[in-house]
């Protein structure tokens, strides 16, 4: 069984970014990049399920600017066999890479997509539904358990009010959340022979989607930050606080 | 223009997240209609809530636990007859709309905070470190928005007309297995007036019985940080940060909670709050109203024994 990984290029979960001056958008030359966290929780489990013998091979697949190859090459000496690039300039947002993506899986065929639930950078938690959308295949969100066997795929869910477990029939898109599996690190050697491991590019115009943005990000500003309260001394004087100053007892 | 909302139901009336999402709706113009699923439902409770124009009912068994596949068909067979359709940005509408929003070709905005036009909105960015003005180009707009952002609609007060609507056929794709409800007898953590979180400092999952004993007294739900999750103290249903719950009560108490990005984006909007920790340092203190430096196991019982003392005197 083939599964296919996307991994999206973030800024680096670490780094405080900056918001550009003009308000065209967040300072995000010379910053470091990584792989997306939660995409990397994806890519592990693909990992897990080839060791376990489930899957037989790992596609790792991104799509952005030429530089996205380094976050497949991450991708490739964590595990995954081969990958391909859609590259392109432009702004991809969710909708557009969704259909960059069922166009790759029309090609590849896997039974399994397995990527993160939502990217750390615009956050918008869109692009794994909408890809099971346009390929008419099932889709367990927020996954943090996993069991694939016989055709199908039992997950168990994060939602708001516990763990809720569905069962999809393959071909599905499962999106992961942070408690399924912790990542491993690329040894020296895997990231030597990552480089070797094929890696094909492709154009959006190959594929036949049009990606022109329908969201337009006009302005981009700081939030407005909390202004600094106070030390107090004592817990008598937080609660005497509380309810005479703030109110909220 | 008419928006069609998708009601989330808690216990038979609509949850306080959708009640959020139709104040929100409520500022895009024009007629605002309610759709509620489920098995055995009626849309009663829906029909009372103030400003609602007409409410939509999908009862049928297989909607007891609705499937992304089943919710996302019925909305793209209402459509047609709206120009936004809006969720509250919870596990279900974050599961449920962009999958609509795909089959019908639209780019869906995200976990909106502000409304500016039918078009044009606020979402945060970057984990709540910046702050986005996004305009929509697509004929129609599909929304999830952020329920701690808008006020709830009031529940009575409205009279709107309730009426059945055909389903498409089942989907036979997923199907439902079972749910673990977290068991509590507090407020839940979204919802709450007053949430009381713990971080790495509580040392250990017995710890967090002393946060219990102060949530009782304050009426509050618990939460907790990454940090504390991560280290296994609790359940991830109690995480309040950008990976886990956002939350936006009248008072957040923090206790051992150090602050990091991820945390003060889930509950940085809180009213008032009130930072415990022993190392000054803390960033938490820096957007803590109150802060109270020293060790927290001396800390948290005193301050549960004032609150009482304060609340009989």
């Amino acid at each position: 069984m083939k599964v296919l990984v996307p991994v999206k290029r973030v800024v680096d979960y670490n780094v405080k970014i900056r918001v550009k001056a003009d308000r065209s958008g967040v300072d995000i030359a010379n910053v470091k990049m990584s792989m997306n966290p939660f995409d990397e929780i994806a890519c592990e489990q693909a990992i897990r399920l080839k060791e376990a013998g489930v899957a037989t091979e790992i596609i790792a697949v991104s799509a952005g600017e030429p530089k996205a190859q380094e976050t497949l090459r991450t991708a490739l000496a964590m595990g995954a066999d081969r990958a391909i690039l859609i590259e392109s300039t432009d702004e991809l947002q969710p909708l557009a890479v969704a259909k960059l993506l069922a166009a790759i899986v029309k090609k590849e065929d896997p039974q399994l997509v397995l990527m993160g639930k939502q990217a750390i950078d615009d956050d918008s938690n869109q692009t794994g539904q909408m890809l099971a959308a346009l390929l008419g295949w099932p889709q367990a969100t927020f996954v943090s358990r996993l069991t694939v066997a016989d055709g199908q795929a039992e997950a168990g869910r994060e939602v708001d009010e516990g763990i809720q477990t569905i069962a999809v029939k393959l071909p599905a898109v499962l999106t992961v959340d942070l408690r399924l599996n912790e990542p491993r690190y690329a040894s020296l050697p895997n990231i030597m022979k990552a480089k070797k491991k094929p890696l094909d590019v492709v154009k959006p115009a190959d594929l036949g989607v049009d990606v022109a943005p329908r969201l337009q990000y006009v302005q981009v500003e700081e939030p407005s930050a909390r202004k600094a309260g106070v030390k107090v001394g004592s817990v008598q004087e937080l609660v005497q606080k509380l309810k005479t100053e703030a109110g909220v007892l | 223009m008419s928006v069609l909302v998708v009601a989330e139901l808690d216990g038979g009336a609509v949850a306080k997240a959708s009640l959020a999402a139709i104040t929100a709706a409520g500022q895009l113009g024009g007629d605002v209609d309610l759709l509620v699923m489920g098995s055995g439902v009626d849309g009663s409770a829906a029909g009372k809530v103030a400003g609602v124009r007409k409410v939509l009912v999908a009862d049928a068994a297989h909607l007891a636990h609705p499937s992304a596949e089943d919710a996302a068909a019925l909305l793209v067979q209402l459509a047609p007859a709206y120009d936004h359709l809006v969720a509250a940005s919870t596990s279900f509408g974050k599961n449920v709309m962009p999958r609509a929003a795909a089959l019908l070709d639209i780019a869906q905005v995200s976990d909106v905070i502000e409304v500016l036009g039918p078009d044009r909105f606020k979402r945060f960015i970057y984990a709540g470190n910046a702050l986005a003005t996004v305009v929509s180009t697509d004929a129609k707009r599909v929304l999830t928005i952020r329920p701690t952002a808008f006020a709830p609609a009031a529940a009575e007060g409205g009279s709107a007309s309730v009426e059945p609507v055909d389903l498409p056929a089942p989907s036979d794709l997923s199907s439902f297995v079972g749910q673990e409800v977290s068991q509590s007898e507090r407020p839940e953590l979204t919802s709450a007036r007053v949430v009381v979180s713990g971080g790495r400092g509580m040392g250990s999952g017995e710890n967090f019985k002393l946060l219990d004993e102060l949530a009782d007294v304050l009426g509050a739900a618990v939460g907790a940080s990454r940090a504390a999750v991560d280290a296994g103290f609790v359940p991830n249903d109690f995480q309040v940060g950008q990976t886990g719950k956002i939350v936006a009560p009248d008072l957040y108490v923090a206790v051992g909670i150090s602050g990091a990005i991820q945390h003060l984006a889930g509950m940085k909007d809180s009213k008032v709050i009130v930072a415990i920790n022993k190392d000054e340092e803390a960033p938490m203190f820096q957007v803590a109203d109150y802060g109270l430096v020293g060790d927290l196991f001396k800390l948290i019982p005193e301050l549960t024994q004032e609150l009482k003392r304060a609340k009989s005197s």
